[in-house]
């Protein structure tokens, strides 16, 4: 009878334990936010995460938004052929990188990138004893290490899914004058004009949703990092796999909230 | 003056303190002894805060530290760690002003920088360290950047976490002839922990040995070898035989 409840003891240990993670995020998310209204303040820190979370991921983003811009050019005329229907190609690329693909792939790219990196940087620090040096110097890990980030990432990620849906926009009309014989100025006026304030705006609040998840999953798993390199290894990873599901779900939810009927 | 009683912690089934009661003298140099993992890491954390005790009480000054104002509780002490625990991401001399350019003990960036340099000279590490980061140092002079920052506030209480580990006997003494000078020119308290005996008799005015969770014998440090307790015998003479069970 007891090796018979092996399995569902197992299903028990795993529920709870997810449960528990979601209830630790969720009073971490709590207690960084109550933080970000009470001094003091790490100016210098913010400028630096600012830099390091939003300019330097430029490059990144503004690649990945270019070339999914081009496909989806390609993607919508094949399809749009099968009914006619070609000339939609740049409206369709406009709204796509702006309600999804530019503020998925920009959150997903910077998840990739930023998610590790403030992980096994935090991480470190925790197996270095320098978090606890930074609590022996009267300075509150959460408001030096945590608030900068989440804040920074917060601004920073709307800011780069702005610039990555004009790079995929543009990607799409690179392909589109060059590949599929769009007149340049037809294909910028249909780019335009079928264009609405809601396509961008909800683009742009996924995009500090995305970048207030993935500093935040960075900073909690690297807190939270277990002892020595494989310790940081799995925090970083566990940040990672943690920012790309829970973009991916939020922005489900968010779309649900900006377009359902 | 510190003063721990009856101190109790556990990590699981682990029993790392089992009952520590101990005071440490203002002005006074304790060194803490004990083999790997008897906890002495443990009870250092614990007087500052970083490890909650499961049961007991540490007071400073007659104060319960579970109920002081963190922020002041914390700016009369200076802590030197195992590994240096110095920030990667700031030049030596922002990690030794590190208290002196934020919060209460705010200083002018100019004033913080000469500060940190006179620390870092008084360690005797050269003005052109100051501008270099963490990683561009050997790892004792990473323990004197550590030092640097341990005393940079001049705090009333020192503690020093395995100073000498990691490090060539001859970095090692010079190490602990630092602590001793700097402790006594400050008169702050200290409490060291090490199982270096070289270093206990350096920088030792007191020492304890931490064993099974319990301090096992106390006294000054002149009595070291002739203190009759066969535990503290067999620890400073480093034999495999005796009470003390040794793991092969």
């Amino acid at each position: 009878m007891t090796t018979l409840l092996f399995p569902v003891a197992a299903v028990g240990r795993t529920t709870l334990l997810i449960l528990a993670s979601i209830g630790q995020i969720a009073i971490y998310a709590g207690q960084t936010i109550s933080h970000l209204f009470r001094p003091p303040f790490y100016f210098k820190e913010f400028i630096h995460a600012v830099m390091t979370i939003g300019y330097f991921s430029l490059p990144v983003v503004g690649m990945t938004a270019f070339f999914t811009g081009g496909a989806l050019a390609l993607q919508i005329y094949a399809g749009g052929a099968r009914f006619n229907a070609e000339a939609v190609v740049p409206s369709i690329v406009a709204i796509g990188m702006a309600r999804e693909l530019g503020p998925v792939m920009g959150g997903l790219m910077v998840a990739a990138r930023v998610a590790s990196s403030i992980a096994a940087e935090i991480g470190t620090m925790k197996v270095t004893e320098q978090i606890d040096a930074l609590v022996t110097l009267s300075t509150h890990p959460m408001k030096y290490l945590t608030v900068p980030r989440v804040l920074a990432a917060t601004l920073a990620v709307p800011v780069l899914v702005a610039v990555g849906d004009l790079i995929g926009i543009m990607g799409g009309y690179v392909v589109g004058i060059t590949r599929l014989d769009f007149n340049s100025s037809a294909y910028l006026h249909n780019t335009v004009d079928f264009l609405e304030f809601i396509d961008v705006f909800s683009g742009l609040v996924k995009g500090a949703a995305f970048g207030f998840i993935v500093a935040l999953m960075g900073c909690y798993y690297g807190m939270n990092s277990g002892r020595g390199a494989q310790g940081v290894g799995k925090a970083t990873k566990s940040a990672v796999v943690a920012a790309s599901v829970l973009i991916l779900a939020s922005n489900y939810l968010l779309t649900e909230l900006f377009f359902s009927a | 003056m510190i003063e721990l009683q009856n101190v109790h912690k556990a990590f699981g089934d682990n029993k790392v303190l089992q009952g520590v009661n101990l005071t440490i003298q203002t002005g006074e140099s304790m060194v803490i002894i004990g083999g790997s993992g008897t906890g002495k890491s443990v009870l250092l954390k614990s007087v500052l805060g970083l490890i909650k005790p499961d049961s007991g009480i540490i007071k400073l000054d007659g104060q319960d530290v579970a109920t002081a104002e963190r922020d002041a509780f914390l700016a009369r002490f200076g802590m030197l760690f195992q590994g240096g625990a110095l920030f990667d991401s700031l030049p030596v001399w922002q990690n030794v002003a590190f208290r002196l350019l934020r919060g209460s003990l705010k200083r002018p960036i100019e004033e913080a920088r000469a500060i940190a340099i006179e620390k870092l000279r008084r360690v005797g590490l050269k003005s052109a360290v100051a501008d270099l980061f963490p990683a561009e140092l050997s790892g004792g002079m990473q323990k004197r950047v550590g030092l640097a920052r341990a005393i940079a506030a001049e705090p009333e209480i020192i503690f020093f976490d395995e100073p000498t580990t990691g490090l060539d006997p001859i970095m090692a003494g010079v190490i602990n002839e630092l602590i001793r000078e700097i402790v006594v020119e400050m008169g702050a308290t200290a409490m060291t922990i090490t199982h270096d005996m070289s270093s206990v008799r350096a920088i030792a005015d007191k020492v304890a040995m931490l064993h099974d969770g319990i301090i096992q014998w106390t006294g000054p440090v002149a009595k070291l070898d002739d203190s009759g307790d066969p535990y503290l015998d067999q620890f400073i003479h480093g034999r495999a035989e005796g009470p003390i069970e040794a793991v092969r």
